[in-house]
C-alpha cells in the first residue's frame, strides 16, 4: 500500500508523538542511533510543551540515504503512541502520509484517515511480555524491521540503552523489541507499508550529537573549564552536560542561586584565571545585564550562552524564536566591546563556541553564543569536527613585580595576569580605573581607558567570521539567514532551484566582517529569513551597512521552520517582494 | 610574623572615608591579622562590592577584585573555587551584603566556600548618603524613611547560624585588637567565614555612636560552646545588650573541596593544561 521514500525523494519523515513521560524520547534514542548503525543519515528535532507528564510532544526524524539537516512539514509515517495528538501535527497529514497506530490506544481519533492507517497492537504486544510501558520498544522493534534494520542490532541497540537497570529489564525490553520486529517484517511481507533507502557508508566514523551537546563539547574543545548557571529552558541542557563530565574534563560546576549569581560567579573566576561558560536563556541573560557589563570594564573573558525562545518575560518557554538578537547586542550598559555568534549548523556549534572562547581570551571581551530551542534540541549525524586546528591559545602572562593590569596597549589588549601567577598584584575594578585596576576620577584617563577598551573592537572586527555564501557566485538575489535557519534556508532554495539566488549565513552577527557590505552591495535582491518579527537581522543590518534587505521572511509562532514553508515564503518574497523589513 | 606596614599602598591616594569612620579601625585590624597569619600581598584577595566600606581593597597592597553591588560573594566564591590556593576575603557593608546582595549571602551560606566574609555594619547607608538599610533599627528615621523605617531589621548573625554557617562571629571596630583576633580566626577557618563587625557611622548615623556600642556590647564568655546551635542562637537573638566574639562554629566540607573537577587534580584551574584531543577521544569513544 505505501512505499517510501516518495517519489523523487531520498529520505523517509517519521513523526512520533506521545504524552511526556511516556517514552517518547526512548524511542528516538534508541531508533536514531540504530538508523545510523545502519549506514543512513539520520536528522531528529523535537518539539514539546511545558509540562512533565502527559500533554503531546513529538519528534521528527528523517531517515535518509544522503545527509538531511532541516525539519519538513511532510509526514510520511506518524506513530502517535497516545491519543491526544495536537492540530499542528494532525494538519501535515496528507494523503501519502501511513499512520501507524494501536487503535485500542487512538479510538477513533484518526477516523477521518482509516484508509491510511495501519493498525498495529502495540498495547497487547508490550503486555504480553509485561506491562503496557514496553509499547514505545514495541514501536521501535516494528519500525527497525521496516527500516531493515539487522534483528541482531536491534537487540544490541536494546540491551545496551537498557542494560543498566538491569538483566531483567534488558530482557524484557528486548522480547518487546523483538515482537515489534516481527510484526513489522510482516508489514513489509504484506507490501501494506516498505521503506527503501540505501545505506551511505559515508556515515561509518559519524558522530551524532544534539545541539547542546555540540555547544558544550565545543566550549570543552575552547578550554572551558568553569560552568555556572541556573536551570531555565532550553539552556539547561548545557550546564547539565558538564556537570555530568566535570570529573573526565575537569570543570568546576555549579547550579548558582539566580542568573545574577550565575555571571558574577563566571566574571570571578575569569579574573583568577579560569575560562568559564554561563547557559542561560532570554530572561537569564536580562537579569545578566550588569554582569555582562563588569566583564567588559574588567576586561575578564566570558563566555555565554544564549538559547533563545519566545519572549517577552515567561513567553513560550519550551519553544523556539530568534528573537533575542536585539537584547545580546546591547546586554549591559555602558559601551563595551563584544563578540556575537550564532551557530547555524552543529558543525558551527562547535567550532563557533569554541571560537567563542578564544575570541573572548585573546581579547579579553565577554562572547555569546546564541542559539534556539530548535538547535540545542535537534540532532543528526555529522563527521568528526577537526577541534584541534582551532585549539585556543593561554593568552596568560606570569606577572612581575610592579605588573600593572590595564598597562596602556596599542592594540588595546594589556597583558593579561592573575592572581597567584608570578611576583604581580592583579587589580580588577568596576569603576572606570588607572592601569593598576584602582578608581581614579580622572576624565583624561576615563577617555583613555574607554579608548584603550574600545580598540579591540577593531581587532574582534577583524577577526570576524566571513558570512558562509552558498549557491552561485553569479547570482542576483541573496537570501541572508543568522543562526540557526541556514540549514532550512538551504534546503528550500535547492527545492525552488533557482539559479539566479544564492544564500549568505551569519555565523558571527557582531561584529560584522566588512566584507558584509560587499556582499549586500553586489545582490539586486536582498531577502532576510529570520525567527522573529521585528526583523532584528535585518534592522542590524542595514545599520552596519547602510543596506536594508528588500524583503524579508519571518516567524514567530514558537514552532521552527520547515523547508516547505521557507520555500513557499521565499518564492513569494524573491519575486514581488513580501513586507519591508 | 609578617610587618603589617607590607600591606600599606606605596602611593595612597585620598580616602574617602569620613574623618572618624570605623572602616579605618576594621582596615587597620585586617592589616594586622594578615601579618600576624604570615601571610603576604601576593597570597591575599580582597574581593568588594560598592559602598564605602566596600572600597577597602583600594587602600590595602594585596590583588583586589572591586566588583558590583551585591555581588562580592559570588565573585569571592568563584575566585576560590578557580584557585584554591589564595586566601579570599569579601568586604562590604551592610547594604552591599545584606541588601542588594542578600540572595547570595543565604545561597553562600549553604554553598560554603573557604571564605572570609568581613560586613561592615553600621546600620545605615553612607555612599548614598544616609537611607536606612537592612540592619537598621525600627523607627530608624532617613531621606527614605522620614517617619521612621517600618521593616523590621535584618539579624544576620541568626540568619547565618539559622542556615547552619561554618563560622559565625561578631565584632566591634572599635576594639582593634580584639577585632583582629576575630579576624585572624575567621581566616584560619576553613569554610565561609561571617564577621559582622558593628561600625559607627559619623555621619549618618547618630543613634549607633562609639559610646552606644561600648555600652550596649559585650564579649561572650569561655563558658560559651560554639558548637552548640542553639546556645549561638539565643546569643544572636539577644536584643538588650549584643554580644561580640565567635557565636558558632560549624566546620563541614567546603565548597571547593566537594567540586568533581579537584577530585583527581588539585592543581587551580589556569595552570591545568587544556587540549581539545581529549574531547575527540571522548567524541570516537562515545558518540560514534
Amino acid at each position: 500500500m505505501a512505499n517510501y521514500p516518495r517519489a523523487n525523494l531520498g529520505d523517509v519523515s517519521l513523526v512520533l508523538c506521545g504524552a511526556a513521560g511516556q517514552g517518547v524520547q526512548t524511542v528516538e534514542q534508541i531508533l536514531v542511533k540504530l538508523a545510523k548503525a545502519a549506514g543512513y543519515h539520520v536528522f531528529a528535532s523535537r518539539e514539546y510543551m511545558s509540562r512533565v507528564r502527559g500533554g503531546s510532544n513529538s519528534t521528527a526524524l528523517r531517515i535518509s540515504s544522503f545527509p538531511v539537516r532541516a525539519p519538513v512539514d511532510r509526514i510520511d509515517v506518524l506513530l502517535p503512541l497516545n491519543r491526544g495528538v495536537r492540530s499542528h501535527i494532525l494538519e501535515r497529514i496528507d494523503g501519502g502520509t501511513a499512520i501507524l497506530g494501536d487503535p485500542e490506544e487512538l479510538g477513533d481519533e484518526f477516523r477521518r484517515w482509516e484508509g491510511q492507517t495501519v493498525p498495529v497492537s502495540f498495547l497487547s504486544l508490550a503486555r504480553e511480555v509485561g506491562q503496557a510501558l514496553f509499547a514505545g520498544v514495541v514501536a521501535v522493534g516494528v519500525l527497525a524491521a521496516l527500516l531493515e534494520i539487522p534483528r541482531e542490532k536491534l537487540e544490541e541497540a536494546l540491551r545496551r540503552h537498557f542494560g543498566g537497570r538491569g538483566t531483567d529489564m534488558a530482557d524484557k525490553n528486548w522480547a518487546a523489541g523483538a515482537r515489534g520486529y516481527a510484526e513489522g517484517e510482516a508489514l513489509r511481507r504484506s507490501g501494506r507499508l516498505e521503506m527503501d533507502l540505501v545505506a551511505d557508508p559515508a556515515v561509518e566514523g559519524a558522530i551524532l550529537v544534539s545541539g547542546t551537546e555540540a555547544v558544550a563539547l565545543g566550549a570543552l574543545a575552547g578550554g572551558c573549564d568553569f560552568c555556572c548557571g541556573y536551570p531555565m529552558s532550553p539552556a539547561t541542557g548545557v550546564l547539565q552536560f558538564l556537570v555530568a563530565q566535570a570529573r573526565r574534563f575537569g570543570v568546576v560546576t555549579e547550579q548558582a542561586e539566580d542568573e545574577i549569581a550565575a555571571i558574577n560567579m563566571a566574571v570571578g573566576a575569569s579574573y583568577a584565571g579560569a575560562r568559564p561558560l554561563v547557559s542561560t536563556s532570554g530572561g537569564g541573560l536580562a537579569l545578566m545585564g550588569e554582569g555582562i557589563s563588569l566583564a567588559g570594564i574588567t576586561e575578564c573573558p566570558v563566555v555565554i550562552h544564549l538559547a533563545q525562545r519566545p519572549g517577552p518575560a515567561t513567553g513560550m518557554a519550551t519553544r523556539t524564536e530568534q528573537g533575542d538578537l536585539d537584547l545580546a547586542l546591547y546586554a549591559g550598559h555602558g559601551e563595551f566591546p563584544r563578540a556575537i555568534f550564532a551557530p547555524g549548523t552543529l558543525e558551527e556549534a562547535f567550532f563557533c563556541t569554541q571560537r567563542a572562547f578564544a575570541q573572548a581570551l585573546k581579547w579579553q571581551s565577554p562572547a555569546l553564543v546564541l542559539t534556539d530551542q530548535y538547535l540545542v534540541d535537534l540532532s543528526h549525524d555529522l563527521p568528526i569536527p577537526d577541534l584541534e586546528r582551532h585549539a585556543t591559545g593561554d593568552y596568560l602572562i606570569e606577572t612581575k613585580e610592579g605588573y600593572r593590569r590595564y598597562a596602556y596597549a596599542e592594540g588595546g589588549v594589556s597583558p593579561r595576569g592573575v592572581p597567584g601567577h608570578g611576583e604581580g598584584l592583579v587589580g580588577a575594578d568596576s569603576h572606570e580605573h588607572d592601569e593598576e585596576g584602582h578608581v581614579r576620577e580622572d576624565f583624561a584617563l576615563r577617555q583613555r581607558m574607554h579608548a584603550k577598551r574600545m580598540k579591540k573592537l577593531e581587532g574582534l572586527t577583524r577577526d570576524a567570521l566571513p558570512p558562509v555564501l552558498v549557491g552561485p557566485e553569479d547570482h542576483r538575489c541573496l537570501v541572508v539567514v543568522w543562526g540557526s535557519t541556514r540549514p532550512v534556508g538551504e534546503e528550500a532554495l535547492a527545492r525552488l532551484g533557482r539559479k539566479d539566488t544564492a544564500l549568505l549565513s551569519f555565523p558571527q552577527v557582531y561584529p560584522l566582517p566588512p566584507s558584509t557590505k560587499d556582499f549586500l552591495a553586489r545582490a539586486e535582491r536582498v531577502v532576510a529569513v529570520e525567527g522573529n518579527a521585528t526583523g532584528q537581522f535585518a534592522r542590524h543590518l542595514f545599520l552596519a551597512t547602510g543596506r536594508r534587505p528588500d524583503a524579508s521572511v519571518r516567524r514567530w509562532n514558537g514552532l521552527a521552520f520547515s523547508v516547505e514553508w521557507v520555500a513557499q515564503e521565499l518564492g513569494k518574497a524573491l519575486d514581488e517582494g513580501g513586507e519591508m523589513a | 610574623m609578617k610587618d603589617p606596614a607590607i600591606f600599606d599602598m606605596e602611593n595612597p591616594g585620598e580616602i574617602s572615608w569620613c574623618p572618624g569612620c570605623g572602616d579605618f579601625h576594621i582596615l587597620e585590624a585586617l592589616k594586622k591579622a594578615l601579618a600576624e597569619l604570615d601571610l603576604e600581598p601576593h597570597q591575599v584577595v580582597a574581593v568588594s562590592g560598592i559602598g564605602q566600606a566596600a572600597k577597602l581593597p583600594h587602600y590595602m597592597r594585596c590583588h583586589f577584585f572591586n566588583g558590583l553591588h551585591g555581588r562580592a560573594l559570588s565573585h569571592a566564591t568563584a575566585i576560590k573555587v578557580s584557585n584554591p590556593e589564595l586566601v579570599v576575603l569579601a568586604i562590604g557593608g551592610d547594604g552591599d551584603m545584606y541588601g542588594e546582595g542578600g540572595n547570595h549571602f543565604l545561597h553562600t551560606i549553604r554553598r560554603n566556600p573557604d571564605i572570609a566574609n568581613f560586613v561592615h555594619n553600621n546600620m545605615v547607608y553612607g555612599l548614598t548618603k544616609g537611607q536606612a538599610s537592612p540592619t537598621s533599627p525600627l523607627g530608624f528615621r532617613s531621606p527614605t524613611s522620614p517617619e521612621g523605617t517600618s521593616n523590621l531589621p535584618m539579624n544576620p548573625l541568626a540568619v547565618a547560624i539559622s542556615l547552619g554557617a561554618a563560622f559565625v562571629a561578631r565584632a566591634f571596630s572599635g576594639d582593634v585588637d580584639k577585632t583582629k583576633e576575630i579576624m585572624k580566626r575567621a581566616i584560619l577557618h576553613r569554610g565561609y567565614a561571617l564577621v559582622d563587625i558593628l561600625q559607627p557611622c559619623v555621619s549618618f548615623n547618630k543613634v549607633n555612636t562609639f559610646k552606644w556600642y561600648r555600652d550596649n556590647t559585650y564579649y561572650v564568655g569561655p563558658e560559651h560552646n560554639p558548637r552548640d546551635p542553639q546556645a549561638a542562637l539565643a546569643l544572636a537573638l539577644q536584643a538588650d545588650r549584643w554580644p561580640l566574639g565567635v557565636l558558632f562554629v560549624n566546620p563541614h566540607p567546603t565548597f571547593e573541596e566537594t567540586r568533581s573537577a579537584y577530585g583527581d587534580d588539585a592543581r587551580p584551574l589556569f595552570r591545568r593544561p587544556r587540549d581539545p584531543r581529549g574531547v575527540r577521544e571522548f567524541l570516537e569513544a562515545h558518540y560514534r
